[in-house]
């Protein structure tokens, strides 16, 4: 893989370092796309001075999606951002601990964020705070648990004729 | 033109109203023939007109995102045809395409080349649906039964090529199954040289018929700067002003090498979103063209997979009379081949828009994570904002002109 930490990059690191020092770090330089590591308190901060500030205009939210880290017990979300105007993709991570998922609405920042949050919520049960409407929407509203954790098996957990490790993984 | 005159007055006023009135409760879908799909809106209604709309989705909510957790690579492919299944060799392309960067494999220039001439042909498939369904929305039938032949085609050519019409499970990480035969190249060709004639004949009934554009026009307009903020991508957003298209802005499997226009609109409308349409199926057209060309002056006529073993199915022959084959071949369909850790976003412009594949490998057999960026679901949310205040049988036509395809919705 090419060194991704290019011209545009390490503006990009240059302007958050000066304005959010010491709440994010860089992720792996082995990726595809650049990867900041963001403090969830400082998540919609950071998002907004990368939407607004005006050489770096991440101005389109092109996905959210939710992740579960099984073997450090968090649950995390990444963010990947596109500015249009200089054709440059970030991606933002954040995490939180599973016993007390929380993370801030981005909501207020992209409309377009409204779904996929509540989808995040239904598989992953992150709780985004502020969404103005945070319930199950691809999955039936009485579901018990949340399908994407690790802990969640594929096969119905009723049976016991199937076992997942025949499965895979 | 006095106020009274102008539609516009009577809708917004109506919808401003305070005073109490009596709404009524519609609700269009799950099933209902104008959906197209299987989704939910429940409007509140004065008389025709939408006050709100409640959407409800998930009704063939599958669990990609976790079955693709247990499955090797190629058992993901069969679910890519599931997402948008009007055009499923897109989301196979898309998908070989991302498991390929994972990997490090780069595609010879011949199979970037069949490629784009199989995406560009789904696109028209795509668009052609949507094009004349938005036709059998405002009453016009006749249209639709003119291009449905053609698309009917576009599968034979599918056909030819993998064996499969509508799911396709089209190609391989790294290139395709098998060569195009004869007969698939004497149909594309055939395509070619009488689908302009057809499209024209269809454009001539409906892009300057005054009922239809009485019914399209500033019906269901979006502003840009909204679209952006809703996540358009896609003929959609290209409709409302903005020329982001993902084959130009970041070109994947050779798209560098062609000569295209990406036409954009200006008013977010229905008709906008219609003739948006119509012109990418002529620009796909060039597309195929100049990839024939390009194909025709190659000496090489037989190169179409990468020379990479770990994930090319040996051919049959060595399979039977070759212990090393038979093991390899094993190996790729059981999924025991080496994937290295990593992560990649690899996106292509399908025929919605952006359609993003988000791949995180641990090293494992399969996919640690899988996320799909689907662009339907993305837009569908604006639905409500944009429908709010328009009569019903507008809100239809709105709906499907943003080609809202319900595998793609619910994943």
């Amino acid at each position: 893989m090419p060194n991704i930490y290019t011209e545009r990059n390490k503006l990009v690191i240059g302007k958050l370092s000066a304005a959010f020092p010491g709440s994010f770090a860089l992720g792996d330089e082995s990726s595809d796309i650049a990867v900041i590591h963001v403090d969830k308190q400082k998540l919609v901060g950071i998002l907004m001075f990368l939407r607004d500030e005006n050489d770096l205009q991440y101005n389109f939210l092109t996905t959210l999606c939710g992740m579960h880290y099984d073997d450090k017990n968090k649950l995390g979300v990444v963010y990947h951002l596109h500015s249009f105007s200089n054709n440059h993709r970030l991606r933002i991570k954040t995490e939180t601990e599973i016993t007390e998922p929380e993370i801030d609405s981005i909501t207020s920042l992209w409309p377009s964020a409204n779904w996929m949050e509540r989808e995040t919520f239904d598989f992953f049960g992150i709780q985004f705070a502020g969404h103005p409407n945070l319930t199950r929407i691809l999955n039936v509203d009485d579901m018990q648990g949340f399908p994407l954790r690790k802990d969640f098996p594929l096969e119905d957990q009723t049976r016991e004729d199937k076992d997942d490790s025949m499965f895979g993984r | 033109m006095a106020k009274e005159q102008d539609p516009d007055y009577w809708v917004r006023d109506f919808v401003k109203t305070k005073e109490p009135k009596e709404y009524n409760t519609l609700n269009v879908g799950p099933t209902h023939p104008a959906t197209h799909g299987v989704f939910q809106n429940v409007m509140l209604m004065d008389g025709e007109f939408i006050v709100s709309t409640e959407q409800t989705i998930g009704y063939i909510h599958r669990a990609f995102e976790k079955i693709a957790e247990r499955r090797p690579f190629y058992q993901v492919t069969p679910l890519t045809d599931r997402l948008n299944y009007c055009s499923a060799p897109l989301n196979n392309m898309g998908w070989h395409m991302t498991v390929e960067k994972l990997l490090g494999i780069q595609t010879p220039k011949r199979v970037d080349y069949l490629r784009i001439v199989v995406m560009e042909l789904a696109r028209i498939a795509d668009h052609l649906i949507c094009n004349s369904v938005i036709g059998v929305d405002s009453g016009a039938l006749t249209g639709f039964t003119y291009l449905f032949q053609e698309r009917e085609f576009i599968y034979e050519i599918y056909e030819e090529i993998s064996g499969s019409r509508l799911t396709t499970n089209m190609g391989r990480i790294g290139g395709f199954e098998r060569n195009f035969s004869q007969k698939a190249w004497d149909k594309i060709r055939y395509f070619l040289k009488t689908y302009p004639a057809k499209l024209d004949e269809f454009e001539s009934l409906l892009a300057r018929n005054r009922i239809f554009m009485d019914r399209t026009i500033n019906v269901g307009s979006f502003e840009a700067e909204k679209a952006l903020a809703y996540g358009f991508t896609g003929p959609n957003l290209r409709a409302c002003g903005v020329d982001y298209d993902v084959r130009v802005m970041n070109p994947y499997c050779s798209y560098e090498d062609f000569e295209f226009i990406i036409p954009v609109g200006q008013n977010g409308d229905t008709y906008d979103r219609f003739m948006v349409r119509q012109e990418e199926m002529r620009q796909s057209l060039s597309i195929i063209e100049q990839a024939l060309a390009k194909l025709d002056k190659m000496e090489d006529k037989e190169t179409y997979f990468a020379p990479d073993p770990r994930f090319v199915l040996p051919p049959k022959e060595k399979v039977y009379n070759n212990m090393e084959a038979l093991i390899w071949h094993f190996k790729i369909v059981m999924g025991e081949t080496d994937i290295p850790a990593g992560e990649v976003y690899h996106s292509i412009e399908a025929a919605n828009g952006e359609l993003g594949f988000y791949l995180v490998s641990d090293g494992g057999r399969t996919a640690s994570r899988l996320h799909f960026r689907r662009p339907c679901f993305i837009y569908y949310q604006a639905y409500p904002e944009m429908v709010k205040g328009t009569m019903l049988s507008d809100a239809i036509l709105t709906m499907s002109s943003m080609n809202v395809i319900a595998g793609e919705l619910d994943a």
